[in-house]
C-alpha cells in the first residue's frame, strides 16, 4: 500500500485514465491490485473465466450479463484501462462539476449510468431493448415458478408503460423517461469508489 | 377464550398468595402439634418453596405473554413489551393487595445474573456480522460518544436546574447527577430489540441502535463505577491522576471485556470440534460457556455484556459449520426461547416493582427534567453526530433515519437494575432515582413504543411519492440492486479491501484450519471447488458418459421437449434420486420427497400452466412482489426476537446458481457445437493458493462412478447437476 508511485509507474498512461475517470491515484493502485489479483496467469489481461472465478457472481442473476458488459464486442479481453473505466460509471456523481457542453460527459454522469444500464439490456446493441431481450432479463430475474405465459405477460406490460413511440422496443430515451423519478447517482454509486 | 385465560392467569397469582397465607397458617399450626402417629400425606410448603415460587413465576410470564398474543391487531398497536408491563402492573397489585407490601420485585442480582445474559447471548449468537462490521466505525461513534454525550449532557443539566432550584430541597451533589446521568443514558438492548420489532426499518439503522445498544455498555459500566467510586471518594479526593485512571478504565473495560468473550469464542469453537461422539449434549456447551464469559467478565470487573456479545458473535460461524444440523438447531431455537422468556419475565416485573409504595419518591422537577433532558440531548447528540458521520459515508443516514434512531433510544431494565444496585448510604435520594428511571423506562417502552410506528409511517409517506412505482422502475431498481453487489464483488470491496483481504485470508487459513472440524472444512469449499471444477473438460466427459448411457439423447432441441422423454429421464433417475436425496436431507426425510425436489422443469411448468391461468388473477405488480429475487444486500437480516426463519435465501441461491452453470455450460456447448464463433474458452485452472487442494484434471467423471450413498455432498453436487442436465436437455 505504501508503494503508491512505484505501482502507478506500473500503469501505462495512468495520467490519462485518471483524468477520464476521475479515480484519484489511491484508487487506481488499489483497481490495479484487484485486477491483478484477478488475472492469475499474469497476462495483463482478463478473461471470462477469470471473473468466472469470483464464487459470488454466480450467485447473482445478472452475474453473466455484467461480466459481459466488461467486454467490447468481438474483444474477448479486458485490459486495465476498460476495467476500470466501466468500473469509473460507479463512481457517485461529482456534485460540483460544472456543467460544461464543450466537454465530453464524465463517466460517471447520471446520463453514463443509464447508457451502461441500457447495454445490459440490450445485447445486439442496436439501441432498442426488444421484447426478446427484455424477457431474457426478466426470465432470469424472477423464480423459476413463474411460467413463460407470465413472463410474457409482465414483459407486454412493461413494455406497453414505457413505450412512447409504439415500436413494441423501449429506444434509450424512453428507457431514461421511465426512470426519470429514479435517483440513478443513489442507485448506481458505490461507496469505496469515491 | 380470552376471558377464560384471564381468569386463569388472575387464578394463578390469587394461587400464589393463597398459597402463602396457607403456609403462614400451616406453619402455625405444624409447630404446636406434636408427632402423634404417622403422617400419609403432609403439605412441605418450606421444602419446595423457592424453586416453586420461580416456576410459578416463569409460568405466570409465560401465561402474560400468551394472553397478550390473543389479539394481533392489539399487538400490532402497542408493543408487546408495554402490554407485559400493564400485565404487571396488574399483578403487583395483586399481589400488594394480598400481602400489604411487594414480595416480588425485579433485585439486580436476578436480573443481571439470570435474566440479561440469555439475552444478549441471543443477541450474539445470531448478529448479523457482516453488516455489524461494515458499520462498526458509526455504531461506536454513537455507543462511545454518544453515551458519554448523553450521560454529561443530562447529568449537569440537572444539576444546573438543581442549582437553580428547580427541585425543590434534595439532598444530592454534581457526581450523583452525573451517575444518575450515566445510568439513565444507555439505550438498551432489551426495549430496542422489543419495540423494533414491530416496526420494520431498514437493516442499516436497525442495526446501528440494536449496535449502539450493546456496544454502550462498555460505556455504562465505566461511568457507573468511576463516578460510584467518585461518589465513595468523596468530592476533595478527585484530582487529575483519577479522572485520567477513569479514562484508562475504560479502555481496559471495554478491549478486556470483549477479549474474555472472543477467548470464550474460541473455546466454545475448540470444543465443538471435538464433540463428535456426544452429539445430544453438544448445544449445552454453547450456553455454559457462554454464561460463563458473562460471569467471568464480571469477575474480573470488565464489560460482562460486551464479553457475552462477542462471544455470541465470534463463536456463530465455527459452531454452525462444527455442530450437527440437529444441534445447531436445537442452539437456535433454545436460544430464542430463553432470550423470550427472559425478556417476557423482565417486563412483567418492572410492572411489578412499580407498584410498591416504600419505592416512590415524587419530585414533579427532577423527573419531567429527566424525561425532558433525555428526550432533547438524545435528539441533538444523534444529530450532531450523523452529521459529522454524514461526511465519511456514501449513503448518508437520512433525516428520517436520524429521526427513528433518536426516537429509538429507548431505556429499559438495564438502566433500572443499575439503579436498584445504588447504595442507600451514600445515595440519600436513591429512592427518588429509582422512581424517576422508572417512570423513564415506562415512558420510553410504552409511549415511545407505542408512537414509534405511526411516526414512522407517517415520514415515510410524506416523503414517498404518491403514485406507484411502475413496472419497468420495479424491474429496474432490483436490477441495480444486483448490479451493484456484482459490482462490489467485480471490484472486490476496495473500500476496506486491504484489510479484510488480510482479515479473510487469516481466517481461511488458520482460525478455519484450528477452529473448524476438517469434515467441515471440506465441505466449505467442496461446493464452490465443485463450481470450479466444472470446467469444460470435465463437462465434456459428463455428456460422453451422458451420451453413451443412450436413454439421455442428448438433443438440441429448440422448441421445449416432449413429455415422454421428460418421464424416462425421471424414471431413469429414480431409483438413485431418493437415496441421493435421504443421504442429502438426513435420515429423517421420506424418499418420496426426493420426487418433488428434482425438478423435471418442463413437466411442472406444463402443469402449471394450466392450473395457473385458471385460478390466479393475474397481476403483473404482484408477480414481480412475489417472484423477483431478492439479491444478496437485502436477504433478511432482519433479527427478531420471536422469529426463527429458515433459510429461504438458500433456494433461491441455489436456483440463480444452477441457472448460471447451465447458461455458462450452454454457451460452451454452442462454442463446441461451433453453433457461436468459438471463444477460446481454456480450462480453468485451479492454482488456488491453498496448496494442499490438488485436483487433477478429469476428476469429474469418478463422480459419476462414485455411489450416491457415500458422501451426501456428492449427491448434492449430482442432484445439482442432474439438474443442470434437465435444463439442458430442454434447450
Amino acid at each position: 500500500m505504501g508503494s503508491t508511485n512505484s505501482t502507478l509507474s506500473k500503469i501505462p498512461n495512468v495520467e490519462e485514465l485518471m483524468q477520464e475517470t476521475g479515480f484519484t491515484p489511491a484508487h487506481i493502485v488499489r483497481l490495479y491490485d484487484r485486477f491483478e489479483a484477478l488475472d492469475k496467469e499474469k497476462t495483463g489481461h482478463l478473461r471470462p473465466q477469470d471473473f468466472g472465478a469470483i464464487n459470488r457472481l454466480a450467485m447473482n442473476p445478472i452475474g453473466d450479463r455484467i461480466i459481459g458488459a466488461f467486454f467490447s464486442p468481438g474483444q474477448e479481453t479486458v485490459d486495465f484501462h476498460s476495467f476500470v473505466r466501466i468500473l469509473a460509471h460507479f463512481r457517485p456523481a461529482d456534485k460540483k462539476r460544472p456543467k460544461d457542453p464543450s466537454m465530453p460527459e464524465p463517466v460517471n454522469s447520471r446520463t453514463s449510468k443509464l447508457k451502461f444500464a441500457f447495454q445490459l439490456y440490450d445485447q445486439d446493441k442496436d439501441g432498442k431493448i426488444s421484447r426478446a431481450e427484455l424477457l431474457q432479463v426478466l426470465r432470469s430475474m424472477l423464480e423459476m415458478q413463474v411460467t413463460e405465459e407470465q413472463l410474457e405477460s409482465i414483459a407486454d406490460r412493461t413494455i406497453q408503460e414505457a413505450d412512447l413511440d409504439k415500436d413494441d422496443a423501449i429506444s434509450f430515451e424512453e428507457f431514461r423517461k421511465s426512470l426519470e423519478k429514479v435517483n440513478i447517482d443513489h442507485k448506481m454509486s458505490i461507496r469505496f469508489l469515491r | 377464550m380470552a376471558c377464560r385465560t384471564c381468569l386463569w392467569l388472575l387464578g394463578t397469582t390469587f394461587f400464589t398468595c393463597t398459597v402463602r397465607l396457607v403456609v403462614e397458617g400451616t406453619e402455625v399450626g405444624a409447630t404446636q402439634e406434636s408427632i402423634s402417629g404417622i403422617q400419609i400425606v403432609t403439605f412441605k410448603w418450606h421444602h419446595v418453596e423457592a424453586p416453586y415460587l420461580i416456576a410459578l413465576w416463569i409460568l405466570v410470564a409465560g401465561v402474560s405473554k400468551m394472553v397478550v398474543e390473543l389479539n394481533h391487531s392489539l399487538t400490532s398497536v402497542i408493543p408487546e413489551s408495554a402490554l407485559l408491563i400493564i400485565i404487571g402492573w396488574i399483578l403487583g397489585g395483586i399481589i400488594y393487595g394480598a400481602d400489604k407490601m411487594q414480595t416480588f420485585t425485579l433485585t439486580p442480582t436476578v436480573f443481571f445474573f439470570y435474566l440479561l445474559p440469555q439475552v444478549i447471548l441471543d443477541a450474539g449468537y445470531f448478529m448479523p456480522n457482516k453488516l455489524f462490521f461494515s458499520n462498526m466505525g458509526a455504531i461506536l461513534v454513537y455507543a462511545v460518544i454518544g453515551t458519554c454525550w448523553n450521560a454529561a449532557t443530562v447529568g449537569l443539566g440537572l444539576w444546573g436546574c438543581w442549582l437553580g432550584g428547580a427541585m425543590g430541597d434534595i439532598d444530592i451533589g454534581l457526581l450523583q447527577f452525573l451517575l444518575f446521568g450515566s445510568l439513565i443514558a444507555a439505550v438498551d438492548p432489551v426495549a430496542v430489540i422489543a419495540v423494533f420489532e414491530e416496526v420494520h426499518v431498514n437493516e442499516v439503522l436497525f442495526i446501528m441502535v440494536f449496535g449502539e445498544s450493546l456496544l454502550n455498555d462498555g460505556v455504562t459500566v465505566v461511568l457507573f463505577n468511576v463516578f460510584d467510586a467518585f461518589v465513595s471518594l468523596g468530592g476533595a479526593e478527585i484530582d487529575a491522576v483519577e479522572i485520567i485512571k477513569g479514562i484508562i478504565s475504560f479502555f481496559v473495560v471495554a478491549f478486556g471485556g470483549s477479549l474474555v468473550g472472543i477467548i470464550f469464542a474460541l473455546l466454545i469453537s475448540l470444543l465443538t470440534r471435538c464433540t463428535k461422539n456426544i452429539q445430544i449434549i453438544e448445544p449445552g456447551f454453547i450456553f455454559i460457556l457462554g454464561y460463563l464469559s458473562y460471569l467471568t467478565a464480571e469477575m474480573l470487573s470488565l464489560s460482562a455484556i460486551l464479553s457475552i456479545v462477542f462471544c455470541g458473535i465470534c463463536c456463530q460461524k465455527y459452531i454452525n459449520a462444527n455442530m450437527d444440523e440437529r444441534s445447531v438447531t436445537t442452539v437456535r431455537y433454545v436460544m430464542k426461547v430463553l432470550a423470550n422468556g427472559s425478556e417476557t419475565i423482565i417486563f412483567v416485573f418492572l410492572g411489578i416493582s412499580a407498584i410498591d409504595p416504600a419505592v416512590w419518591v415524587w419530585n414533579t422537577g427532577f423527573i419531567l427534567l429527566t424525561l425532558l433532558f433525555i428526550f432533547v440531548f438524545r435528539f441533538i447528540g444523534v444529530f450532531l453526530l450523523t452529521w459529522i458521520l454524514n461526511k465519511y459515508r456514501l449513503v448518508p443516514l437520512e433525516f428520517i433515519d436520524q429521526v427513528v434512531m433518536s426516537y429509538g433510544g429507548l431505556r429499559g431494565a438495564v438502566a433500572y437494575g443499575l439503579v436498584a444496585m445504588l447504595d442507600e448510604n451514600k445515595f440519600k435520594e436513591k429512592n427518588l432515582m429509582v422512581s424517576t428511571t422508572l417512570i423513564v423506562v415506562y415512558f420510553t417502552v410504552m409511549l415511545q413504543g407505542i408512537t414509534m410506528k405511526p411516526l414512522v409511517t407517517w415520514l415515510k409517506v410524506k416523503r414517498a411519492a404518491v403514485t406507484e412505482l411502475t413496472l419497468a422502475e420495479k424491474i429496474q431498481n432490483r436490477t441495480f440492486d444486483h448490479m451493484l453487489v456484482a459490482i462490489e464483488d467485480i471490484s472486490g470491496q476496495i473500500g476496506h479491501n486491504y484489510m479484510r483481504d488480510k482479515w479473510h485470508n487469516f481466517e481461511e487459513r488458520w482460525l478455519c484450519w484450528f477452529l473448524m472440524k476438517p469434515s467441515a472444512r471440506k465441505s466449505r469449499d467442496y461446493i464452490f471447488n465443485i463450481f470450479h471444477q466444472l470446467n469444460l473438460k470435465d463437462a465434456m466427459s459428463y455428456v460422453k458418459e451422458g451420451e453413451r448411457r443412450g436413454s439421455l439423447a442428448f438433443v438440441r432441441n429448440e422448441t421445449k421437449a416432449d413429455v415422454d422423454f421428460n418421464k424416462k429421464f425421471r424414471a431413469s433417475f429414480s431409483e438413485i434420486m431418493p437415496d441421493i436425496m435421504a443421504d442429502n436431507m438426513g435420515p429423517d426425510h421420506e424418499a418420496e420427497k426426493g420426487n418433488d425436489i428434482v425438478p423435471s422443469v418442463c413437466l411442472d411448468m406444463h402443469e402449471q400452466d394450466l392450473t395457473m391461468r385458471e385460478s390466479e388473477d393475474f397481476n403483473a405488480h404482484h408477480l414481480l412482489q412475489q417472484h423477483l429475487y431478492r439479491g444478496r444486500k437485502q436477504h433478511r437480516h432482519r433479527y427478531s426476537r420471536s422469529h426463527l426463519e429458515t433459510n429461504r435465501d438458500e433456494n433461491e441461491v441455489q436456483e440463480i446458481f444452477q441457472r448460471t452453470m447451465r447458461s455458462r455450460l450452454e454457451s460452451f456447448k454452442s462454442a463446441k457445437m461451433g453453433v457461436a464463433p468459438a471463444k477460446k474458452i481454456q480450462t480453468k485452472h485451479q492454482k488456488k493458493d491453498k496448496p494442499q487442494k490438488v485436483r487433477g484434471e478429469g476428476t469429474f467423471s469418478p463422480f459419476l462412478h462414485v455411489r450416491p450413498h457415500s458422501h451426501p455432498l456428492i449427491g448434492n453436487v449430482m442432484c445439482m447437476l442432474c439438474n443442470v442436465y434437465v435444463m439442458l436437455c430442454h434447450f
